[in-house]
């Protein structure tokens, strides 16, 4: 087991600078540095200033030394400044922490919980009209863009219902549940479409199993072999399910937080694209795949709690 | 084929009411349109301490019959019509929950495949503990002691150490003793038994036929064993009853039915048995296939492959024709060969 | 060579894929027999797609001239099939409603009263002429990523799934490096890169995409590998080449079919997606949403620009994935399950 999770680890290791050396090739060898500082500065801004800029950012080295100094800021964690506005792109990223997770966390329990259970429900019911009502349902919701979900959302319930605040933030705790209430609610509604359609093919897939039917010969409830026999069995892809979207609860997620205002990680992404800002980019992607790449190997030994025939070697 | 020396039979009183009375069992399923009877009018009992085998080739119905005495049939499958009575009790008309309660207690079954029957991410223990919690109130330690006394009586060695392993970490012989112990953890009156030796090896067949041997003989429990397979047949039935597309051909005792068998198809199965052709020789077969669900025949099943069919048999069905206490035949030859055609 | 001639120039050669495609599949049996089967179960669907296909093929064939009313510059500009359908000079000045006889703001009249089915947007346009040519510019996502989606997909995964060894070692590592990227940034961050036109947008989608469907390829290969039929080719003496065309590639082909459905809506959203953040691509619906995002905050709302191209959107991608998933059940419903 502690092999397995070196070499894992190893592994993964190497992803990471394969990854930091794509981000490398992307952002800087097709950035002009020249573009980069008018981008900042104004296209008016005289050249001494202009060079000044490029040599503070340092992109006038020559380009190994700028790879090498990449790689190690890089996993040293040392982002540096922003190229928009020259703010510590580190300090950004915890102010910016908070207020995504605040919204990605429930919106991703709720979303599972919803999701799982309604799939439970809807496979309980396979081959009836309850099972294609909800999978004509679920694929009706995942074909609706999430864009129009938002808009719809903010419409309906902000606007004419006036039921919440259309958008805006407030840490406050006393005050944050409001203004978190309809990101949260769109976001699990945009999901639950996809969520069920793929829970309960994995569930029905499982409840035609032989051992579901010795379950039920010994005696089992079917509410019983959906919630204990089945669910457990049907762990594997959904942990696989669950576990890639994890790194999205950090990344937040970039068109919630525009559209409702929400100063956290996605917003910062979605400023640094439209200012061009590619070392902050260039942070949050890295940021993005190390949590994703460490979530992966964290799946794959709670795979071996969920199924004893796993075993990792 | 040699019989085996007769055991001490049962109480009288018991031997005469059955255990399980199913009558003119039909049980459908949705087919072209429709829906197709895969079990077509089966009638069958069997008395306590007995083994009644249900033989029949690939697609007869057995399978579907078993399931429908628990009302297992999988969905869109269903019981049409018939009854079934189990210990007394009216099967087909209890609810929900008294059904589950049937399950398990009164009924048990077993089945074919221990590899895919047993649930992978539970231990072996767990399963039977919770095929007894299912039924009774006992305190887990209670059940768990039950547990590894029944291991121990199906044969299973270092029960204790057992009850922890997970199913993939045991041999299909194994396995099977596992499910077997489950099905009996609560004394059910009937057992029954579908393929449980087709997927294990020749030599635990053995072992485990001598098993449900023993568990017929200690505990007078009746035996439903559904098998292709007449070298089983041969090991444990007391009665036969052979199945043909939907509908029994032909029942007796074993000694009956093997030795003397009456309708066509049983005697074109038994002279159909490798063993039996002489060296040289052809082996013998019956000509043409089973038919399929949707399309019965008219009038007896087996007329389109019989060597001795007659007129009649293509659109008449045949009746029961009782030739002794015991056996009975669904033909119409047979009926003319007695004189009651 | 002129754009419209390109356009004109793809047109004729989809259309001759078509006919080339339809032929490949009466000829065999389980691919006929397969098609017959989706369109007894989603023939509404079907339907709906084909119009999608013809629209965006109308919007692809263009030429210069015919121009009645149009002056000048305007009148030399190549115009589509689908142009022609609705008068040259269509323009309005600014927003009207659906059918209306005046401008939305200030009651102007308009020059062409009760000609708008589907009202005008900001610029004048027609909303039900733009709603259609967006169908060209799905089809376009859709086809266009596909295109590079499924044969770099096909080449590393069977490549590494059959070889194994190094190459398989390489390969896995490039699909391990590109899958650890949140999708939505590494989309981003390409076409930041590339430029954000049509093309680059599709091909930064195609990067993005192909190494989903290059897993299941890689795993389906190393199955197939060791399947008996080919272990006799090999040791017939078949070139390793010949063995990966004639034996791997055809069983993978229902996996290429159902990949394709599914992307294709995924990738459409996906340039809804980049439209709202301002680098998608010119025409689609997305944009059209986005440039209508503000629409509802004005009092009279304006809904009629965000409710057909939502519509148009939706019907789309609702129809794909029916058809999507019944194609799934059809052609193997095991194997994508676990995977896709």
């Amino acid at each position: 087991m502690l092999g397995y999770a070196l070499r894992r680890l190893g592994y993964g290791g190497l992803v990471i600078l394969g990854v930091l050396g794509l981000l490398y090739v992307l952002f800087f060898l097709y950035a002009e540095p020249q573009d980069m500082a008018k981008r900042a500065l104004g296209e008016k801004a005289p050249p001494e200033v202009l060079e000044r800029w490029i040599h503070e950012h340092g992109y006038d080295r020559p380009w190994s030394e700028q790879l090498r100094d990449h790689y190690v800021r890089m996993l040293t964690f040392d982002f540096g400044r922003s190229d928009s506005d020259d703010v510590e792109i580190s300090r950004r990223i915890r102010e910016g922490a908070g207020p995504s997770l605040s919204f990605t966390v429930p919106i991703f329990v709720l979303g599972l919980g919803l999701g799982v259970v309604l799939s439970l429900f809807v496979a309980y019911f396979r081959e009836t009209y309850i099972d294609r009502a909800g999978v004509v349902l679920a694929v009706f919701a995942m074909s609706v863009s999430v864009l129009l979900y938002i808009i719809g959302g903010q419409f309906l319930i902000g606007k004419l219902l006036n039921w919440f605040p259309i958008s805006g933030f407030d840490p406050d705790p006393r005050v944050l549940p409001r203004f978190i209430a309809l990101p949260i609610f769109i976001g699990v509604l945009a999901g639950v479409g996809g969520d069920v359609r793929f829970y309960r093919t994995v569930f029905v897939e499982e409840t035609s199993r032989d051992y579901v039917r010795t379950a039920r010969a010994k005696g089992c409830g079917d509410g019983r072999v959906m919630a204990r026999h089945v669910l457990r069995n049907s762990l594997i892809p959904i942990l696989t399910r669950v576990v890639t979207a994890i790194p999205f609860l950090f990344t937040g997620s970039l068109l919630i937080e525009s559209f409702f205002g929400i100063p956290g990680l996605g917003a910062l992404t979605v400023d640094a694209i439209h200012g061009n800002d590619f070392s902050t980019l260039r942070a949050m992607v890295y940021i993005g795949a190390l949590l994703f790449i460490v979530f992966q190997i964290v799946t794959d030994f709670t795979y071996t709690l969920a199924d004893p025939r796993v075993r990792l070697e | 084929m040699p019989g085996k020396p007769a055991r001490s039979e049962p109480q009288a009183s018991e031997a005469r009411r059955p255990v399980l009375e199913v009558r003119d069992l039909v049980t459908t399923f949705p087919a072209d349109g429709g829906r197709a009877a895969v079990v077509d009018g089966v009638s069958l009992q069997i008395a306590a301490g007995e083994v009644l085998a249900l033989v029949g080739e690939s697609g007869c119905g057995k399978s579907v019959t078993a399931l429908s005495i628990l009302r297992l049939v999988p969905r869109p499958g269903r019981v049409a019509s018939g009854s079934i009575r189990l210990a007394g009790r009216d099967v087909l008309s209890l609810g929900v929950a008294e059904m589950r309660a049937v399950r398990g207690a009164l009924g048990a079954m077993i089945f074919q495949e221990p590899m895919t029957s047993l649930n992978p991410v539970q231990t072996v223990g767990e399963q039977v503990v919770e095929a007894i919690r299912l039924h009774e109130r006992t305190s887990a330690d209670a059940a768990r002691r039950r547990t590894v006394e029944l291991f121990e009586r199906v044969g299973i060695p270092d029960a204790d150490a057992r009850f922890d392993t997970y199913p993939h970490q045991l041999s299909g012989g194994l396995k099977q003793r596992v499910m077997i112990a489950m099905a009996l953890s609560m004394r059910p009156k009937l057992l029954i038994a579908d393929e449980p030796t087709t997927a294990l090896d020749v030599t635990i067949q053995a072992q485990i036929l001598e098993l449900l041997r023993e568990v017929r003989d200690r505990f007078a429990t009746a035996i439903l064993l559904i098998t292709h397979d007449l070298g089983v047949v041969n090991e444990l039935a007391d009665r036969i009853a052979v199945m043909y597309a939907g509908r029994v051909a032909e029942e007796g005792t074993r000694e009956e039915v093997l030795a003397a068998p009456r309708h066509p198809y049983t005697q074109g199965l038994l002279a159909s048995i490798p063993s039996r052709a002489r060296p040289g020789e052809p082996l013998a077969e019956i000509r043409g296939v089973v038919p399929s669900a949707g399309e019965w025949p008219k009038g007896c099943r087996f007329a389109t492959r019989c060597s001795r069919v007659l007129d009649r048999c293509h659109d008449v069905p045949p009746e029961a024709i009782a030739l002794s206490d015991t056996q009975r035949a669904w033909c119409h030859v047979v009926a003319r060969e007695e004189g009651r055609a | 060579m002129e754009g419209y001639v390109v356009s004109n120039a793809v047109v004729v050669a989809v259309v001759v894929g078509g006919v080339f495609a339809a032929w490949a599949v009466r000829r065999s049996r389980f691919w006929s027999e397969s098609f017959r089967e989706l369109a007894r179960r989603r023939p509404l669907a079907l339907a709906a797609i084909a119009v999608y296909v013809l629209l965006g093929l109308a919007d692809a064939v263009s030429w210069v001239g015919d121009a009645e009313g149009l002056e000048g510059v305007a009148a030399h500009q190549p115009r589509t099939l689908l142009d022609r359908a609705f008068p040259a000079d269509f323009k309005e000045r600014s927003y009207s409603a659906p059918l209306a006889d005046v401008e939305f703001y200030g009651a102007a009249p308009l020059a062409r009263p009760g000609a708008h089915w589907l009202g005008t947007d900001i610029l004048g346009r027609d909303v039900l002429l733009l709603t259609l040519k967006g169908a060209r510019v799905a089809l376009l996502i859709g086809g266009l990523t596909s295109l590079i989606v499924i044969p770099l997909a096909l080449l590393f995964g069977m490549s590494a799934g059959y070889f194994g060894g190094r190459v398989d070692d390489a390969v896995f590592f490039v699909i391990s490096t590109l899958a650890s990227i949140p999708h939505l940034l590494l989309l981003i961050a390409l076409i930041l890169v590339l430029g954000r036109g049509p093309v680059q947008v599709c091909i930064a989608m195609g990067i993005t995409n192909w190494v989903g469907f290059a897993r299941v390829v890689r795993g389906e290969t190393f199955k197939l590998r060791e399947l008996d039929y080919v272990q006799a080719a090999r040791a017939l003496g078949a070139s390793e080449w010949r063995i990966v065309l004639r034996h791997i590639l055809p069983n993978l082909m229902h996996l290429v079919v159902i990949t394709f459905v599914l992307l294709f809506s995924g990738t459409v959203l996906s340039e809804a997606i980049l439209a709202f953040l301002g680098i998608g691509i010119d025409g689609s619906w997305g944009q059209m949403i986005d440039q209508a995002r503000d629409e509802l905050a004005r009092d009279p709302i304006i809904a009629w620009n965000l409710a057909s191209a939502s519509a148009a959107l939706f019907g789309l991608i609702l129809s794909v994935n029916l058809v999507g998933d019944a194609i799934r059940d059809i052609l193997d419903p095991r194997t994508l399950r676990e995977n896709l």
